[in-house]
């Protein structure tokens, strides 16, 4: 590895808390243009969708469990459950599947 | 401390016990990735504590296991945490405006979408005593579930950590799925992306993109066009 972990670690905490940090300590005023607002708005969602498929599908031993655990977990999502029984029972679809399948 | 400040101090402590524990839940899984990317379960722990950003992290350990630079390093977190500059700035019309130096940049050090919901669904002005409790339980749960996460990540058996490594992802689906059911511009943003990624990690050429960039350049893309096409009325922002 070329490059140190803990400049790594610095360089993620330095922006990351300037960020958080920056709007609470120097803006006073909301944000005005509409457009940064709504890139904003979308920002997390586009974010996370792109980083949960594919990859929950190489994440898991067998693709198929990883498949079936995106399927269970936007189903339960959909249906309202909680962050944690979301998370618990995709754990849990994985598990199963990947004993009857490997 | 006054009376005051120590009632609002437990208060935060008891709002901050269901966060804490999905914390450490969802920070061991992060901490699994942490073991795949090759940190130690100190690096782990120490990223934890100076970031509490699941996505952001997640991101980083990417960066870091693909061997990218620091500048690559900076953009994806400028990017991906970028949502936390509209809280700060939705949380700074939230303290009082006497609130001195210090409280704020310790506020600041913890905007997550939890603790920013908490604090957010508070009548009046945010005591910052409150946020000290709420941060009081939830910085060890997601810290130490990161450290865990490293730790146990290694001794447990294949079949457990295979199954545990999608709970970060089983916890993305729970904070975008819900919103995209009530919005038809969200949801289809959530199967537009799911899609383009999947289209950039297999199709030829571009799927030489590493998989950080790939997440910087489809983000921005994606979010920009969505803002340009369906700009946000103010009403729906106070609704998500």
């Amino acid at each position: 590895m070329q490059h140190n972990i803990y400049v790594y670690i610095f360089v993620m905490f330095a922006v990351t808390y300037l960020i958080r940090v920056l709007p609470l300590t120097l803006i006073r005023k909301p944000i005005k243009s509409r457009f940064i607002r709504s890139f904003l708005y979308y920002v997390p969602y586009v974010t996370l969708a792109i980083m949960t498929f594919p990859d929950i599908v190489q994440a898991t031993s067998a693709p198929v469990a990883g498949l079936l655990a995106l399927v269970a977990g936007v189903a339960l999502a959909w249906s309202g459950r909680s962050l944690l029984t979301v998370a618990v029972a995709s754990c849990a679809v994985v598990f199963i599947t990947e004993m009857i399948v490997l | 401390m006054k009376q005051e400040n120590k009632t609002w101090f437990l208060r935060g402590m008891r709002d901050g016990t269901p966060i804490m524990l999905g914390y450490a839940a969802v920070s061991f899984t992060l901490g699994i990735v942490a073991r795949n990317a090759g940190l130690t379960a100190g690096q782990a722990f120490l990223t934890s504590l100076l970031n509490n950003a699941s996505a952001g992290e997640k991101a980083g350990f990417t960066v870091i296991q693909a061997d990218e630079g620091y500048l690559a390093m900076a953009i994806m977190m400028l990017i991906i945490n970028a949502r936390y500059l509209l809280m700060s700035c939705s949380l700074s019309q939230k303290i009082s405006p006497e609130t001195g130096l210090i409280p704020r940049l310790i506020i600041g050090f913890e905007v997550t979408d939890e603790i920013f919901g908490v604090q957010m669904a508070l009548p009046g002005m945010i005591c910052p005593w409150y946020t000290y409790g709420v941060i009081a339980m939830a910085l060890p749960g997601w810290s130490l579930g990161t450290y865990l996460g490293v730790v146990m990540g290694n001794v447990l058996p294949a079949n457990i950590v295979s199954a545990l490594s999608v709970g970060l992802y089983g916890m993305f689906l729970a904070i975008i799925i819900p919103p995209a059911k009530g919005n038809r511009v969200i949801g289809a943003l959530v199967v537009i992306s799911m899609l383009a990624s999947c289209a950039f990690a297999y199709l030829p050429i571009v799927s030489a993109i590493s998989p950080g960039t790939r997440v910087i350049i489809l983000t921005v893309a994606i979010s920009a066009a969505a803002a340009y096409l369906f700009p946000v009325k103010e009403e729906d922002e106070h609704a998500a």
